[in-house]
């Protein structure tokens, strides 16, 4: 069933059941992907994926849901029915309307039809780079954690108000993580990933290089003191940090109570004034860029901190509301509406004057840690209290001499944190969740095995 | 050639469509298939949120998949869809022979029809039915979280209940034929306590299996007893100082680590990667000899319990470790091909979109002769880990888990609560210094997210005493 089909059959159905107002969103996808082990296929997949969120409004204004995969005639009905009676104990406290930019323009985003490249190819690729990334180091044994993925995709929201969108995409994905063995050493893993809209934009070569790179280097490691030291974040660690911490600029967040920000945050200094942060879904390097989110709202670009200040949180329909501002473009679909950021951009303010720009991590030789990846923030993160502690791989850097640190954990408070920030290096950096430079932290807890 | 006769109509979930399965399975095996299975589902769920004191969210979902599996030699080609016409089937079965590059026919070929449908489902049909409404619900949920009310420094209080209901066929070529309905239950508290500076956190989650009266027998009073006193012991608490200690794990959720740090590395999917450092151990010693460990299916509504798993076997307990020693693997289908362990009824997967893999059930470690009391008492300086929240293990088998509610153990006795601790180790170095264990064993659920997605299980263990172990803190 095409996409007008159901909203003509959603439309339909609706009136039978005196619905007259409705959203929903679906998604479709296609997905393939291989994983392999010494040049044998291990697992290869694909998979055909559907599914659809429809809200309803009763008499009574109020909103009831249902989500399927069925989106054959019977399950819309059976949504349609099944989200009729979930309206009865629709929110009255917080009412759920569509939201008032759901019609308006949203941009257009360059995007190029691709085929997929075919499980053999996917395969042949992978393999070459599993052999080429052994092949780097006598020490690397194995690639545990590979794979190779293509996935295409299509978006669509409309609801009874005359609003349709849809956007199409694609999105390929190469992650190796390689394991290395010494004799009398403890196994040391690293690894790398690299994303493209397709396979051909992969950079394979240089994922392997990057995934040999970080291995080999945590070969010779040493355990590290219990201590507290100064702090180099990379580009992914500090983003890592600021998307475990987005509920402190998250007004479903704030609403909820379980934010380290209250309602009246905005205008507060939370950090070191050469902080600006930026969510932009649309920039050009984010591969996952939709132009629109969950409830219709276009995508845009919102400053979050400006020179210190948190300047905006991020909405959707129903907070904007209670915040008497408009949504941003941040929101799931569901009985409660879900807000999340998309791709975050920090940078160095104008008001950088207070920064130590001798702490550069590719000049500065005295000591401190360089935390490259954080890990099991699930389980190390408490958002609603501001703290965390997590374990990491890095290195301690002393004299100029780099050691990589055999197992330890970092911990602190995020707001601490932020004012802690004693330099934010020039030198924007590219990841797969958004773009910063390295940032320097005038200290944190480090706990050694 | 497959009859046209079924190709635009949906398989149904009994043995009316045996022929038809039957015809799909020859189809992949006549392409050179060594072995076809065929994961057909169907569900029906609903989750309910309570904030404060009102009903937030009700949110219905339901749908149907199929996922198609094919092994030649050793390799595994997997296809889902939610297209579960013959067409659909048909079409996703040379999707995966294609995948593999198949142009042999089989030498494996012996299939010779399907079994007499095993239906484990005969006494279940009714359960959707059984299951509390939504007013039940909203009003079960609503009575939790006024008991949460009993404190002024409570400010955020939500209870929420999920309840996932699976209809399941499996057929596959070595003649395997079951259709079984699940039933997973479960329901949380969560608070937040404020005082000035000062904040807390508690959560609990409790659930079960094939129980449909679970949340009508719900003993929300006592549940959120302790999660109200476990935020009020916590929100005063100083940060732990980072140092190695003894410590002594809480029993129920305590079992956490054993799950994550051992129990993982007891899959077979970890030989196959070869990331265990176990894998050559069998009938050694591995863990000190007051540890036997077991990963089970079969006790009685225990959330990870099954009647049969999702490749068709019928779950068994296996008996991981013995006195330290290791006796056995948990095995699905691919793990007994690819590493000569039998399957142990252990093929599990999240959904039809995911390929079954080797997966922990119901996983403890077994009691021991100690009182609770006892082990506390051999300790003149360490932590007592009441109760543990999340964790990890890492690529190279070191773990981190962290400490929810922890206090401070001075000569055999418990004092002050302290926050921000974190475990951190390595399984084969912290299993041989696991040396008291108590004699009251108890599970706690929980799910477990892996190669085949999110399933629930159950982990468990008395309380035990690890003789040192580092504590992250500040």
């Amino acid at each position: 069933m095409d996409v007008t089909k159901i909203a003509d059959f959603i439309k339909e159905g609706a009136k039978t059941l005196n619905i007259y107002k409705w959203d929903f969103g679906a998604s479709f996808s296609n997905d393939f992907s291989v994983q392999i082990d010494k040049g044998v296929a291990k697992q290869l997949k694909a998979s055909q994926k559907q599914v659809l969120t429809l809200r309803v409004w009763n008499d009574n204004d109020l909103v009831g849901i249902t989500t399927t995969s069925d989106l054959s005639e019977s399950g819309l009905k059976k949504a349609l029915f099944q989200a009729n009676l979930a309206s009865e104990y629709g929110n009255k406290n917080e009412k759920t309307d569509f939201s008032p930019l759901s019609k308006d323009p949203i941009k257009s985003l360059n995007t190029k039809k691709i085929n997929p490249s075919g499980i053999k190819k996917l395969l042949t690729v992978l393999r070459i780079a599993e052999t080429k990334l052994l092949k780097k180091h006598e020490a690397i044994k194995s690639i545990p954690y590979n794979g190779l993925s293509e996935s295409f995709f299509k978006r669509v929201y409309a609801n009874s108000d005359g609003a349709c969108r849809s956007f199409e995409n694609s999105q390929a994905a190469l992650y190796l993580y390689a394991r290395a063995e010494e004799k009398d050493k403890k196994p040391r893993s690293s690894g790398a990933v690299k994303i493209g809209y397709s396979l051909e934009d992969i950079d394979v070569d240089t994922c392997i290089k990057e995934a040999a790179e970080k291995t080999i280097s945590h070969l010779n490691y040493s355990p590290i003191d219990t201590g507290k030291y100064k702090i180099c974040l990379s580009p992914e660690a500090f983003l890592t940090l600021l998307n475990a911490f987005s509920s402190m600029f998250n007004a479903r967040s704030i609403l909820d109570g379980v934010s380290i920000s209250s309602k009246d945050s905005i205008g507060e200094i939370v950090s070191n004034p050469s902080l600006n942060l930026y969510d932009d879904g649309l920039h050009e390097k984010n591969i996952s860029s939709v132009p629109f989110d969950g409830e219709g709202t276009p995508t845009k670009k919102l400053c979050i901190i400006n020179e210190g200040k948190l300047t905006n949180f991020i909405h959707s329909e129903s907070t904007a509301k209670v915040f008497k501002t408009k949504p941003t473009g941040h929101a799931g679909l569901g009985s409660k509406v879900s807000v999340s950021p998309d791709w975050l951009v920090v940078e160095k303010s104008n008001n950088s004057s207070s920064l130590a720009e001798n702490l550069n991590h590719k000049k500065y030789l005295e000591k401190y840690i360089y935390i490259e990846e954080l890990n099991a923030i699930h389980a190390g993160v408490k958002a609603s209290q501001g703290s965390f502690s997590l374990p990491f791989d890095g290195w301690l850097v002393d004299n100029g001499e780099k050691i990589s640190i055999e197992s330890a954990t970092v911990a602190g408070d995020f707001k601490t944190l932020l004012k802690n920030i004693v330099n934010i290096e020039s030198d924007q950096i590219t990841t797969t969740s958004g773009i910063s430079p390295h940032i320097w932290i005038k200290e944190l807890s480090i706990t050694g095995d | 050639m497959v009859s046209t006769e079924y190709l635009a109509k949906e398989i149904n979930f009994d043995d009316s469509n045996k022929k038809l399965l039957e015809d799909i399975i020859n189809y992949g095996l006549n392409l050179g298939a060594d072995f076809v299975e065929i994961f057909l589902e169907n569900t029906d769920n609903i989750s309910v949120l309570v904030e404060e004191d009102f009903i937030t969210s009700v949110s219905p979902s339901f749908g149907k998949g199929a996922g198609i599996r094919i092994f030649k030699d050793k390799r595994d080609g997997f296809v889902s869809t939610n297209d579960l016409s013959k067409d659909g089937l048909i079409k996703s079965i040379s999707q995966a022979v294609q995948m593999l590059d198949i142009t042999e026919t089989s030498s494996h070929n012996k299939f010779q029809g399907l079994e007499d449908l095993r239906n484990y489902s005969k006494r279940k049909n009714d359960w959707l039915k059984k299951v509390p409404s939504v007013d039940e619900i909203g009003e079960k949920l609503l009575l939790s979280t006024a008991s949460l009310k009993k404190d002024p420094k409570v400010n955020i209080r939500k209870s929420s209940y999920a309840r996932n209901w699976q209809q399941v066929l499996i057929a596959s070529s070595d003649g395997t034929f079951a259709k079984d309905i699940r039933l997973h239950q479960t329901v949380g508290l969560n608070l937040i306590a404020t005082d000035r500076q000062y904040r807390s956190s508690g959560s609990r989650r409790f659930g079960s299996s094939d129980n449909p009266n679970d949340l009508r027998n719900w003993d929300y009073e006592n549940a959120s007893n302790e999660v109200l006193e476990s935020s009020m012991n916590m929100l005063y608490a100083d940060y732990v100082e980072a140092c190695q200690k003894p410590v002594v794990l809480a029993n129920k959720f305590g079992g956490v680590i054993f799950h994550e740090a051992c129990g993982h590395l007891l899959e077979t999917t970890q030989i196959e990667r070869g990331t265990t450092p176990f894998a050559n151990k069998l009938n050694k010693k591995i863990a000190h000899e007051a540890v036997t460990a077991v990963d089970e299916g079969l006790s009685d509504n225990s959330f990870g319990s099954l009647s049969v798993d999702d490749e068709g076997m019928e779950p068994e307990r296996s008996i991981l470790i013995k006195d330290g020693i290791l006796k056995k693997f948990i095995s699905d289908r691919a793990g007994e091909l690819r590493t000569g362990h039998k399957r142990t009824g252990s093929g599990r997967r999240q959904n039809y979109a995911y390929a079954a893999a080797s997966r922990m059930r119901n996983t403890f470690i077994a009691k021991g002769d100690y009182t609770k009391e006892e082990l506390i008492n051999s300790i003149s300086d360490g932590l007592y880990c009441k109760s543990m929240g999340g964790g990890s293990v890492g690529a190279t088998g070191q773990f981190n888990f962290a400490v929810e509610e922890g206090y401070l153990i001075k000569n055999g006795k418990l004092t002050k609560p302290v926050k921000g601790a974190t475990l951190i180790g390595e399984a084969k170095e912290v299993m041989p210094k696991i040396s008291m264990c108590g004699n009251d064993l108890e599970l706690a659920p929980g799910f477990c997210g892996s190669v085949s997605g999110s399933v629930n299980v159950t982990v468990g263990q008395p309380h035990i005493k690890v003789d040192s172990i580092t504590i992250g803190g500040r």
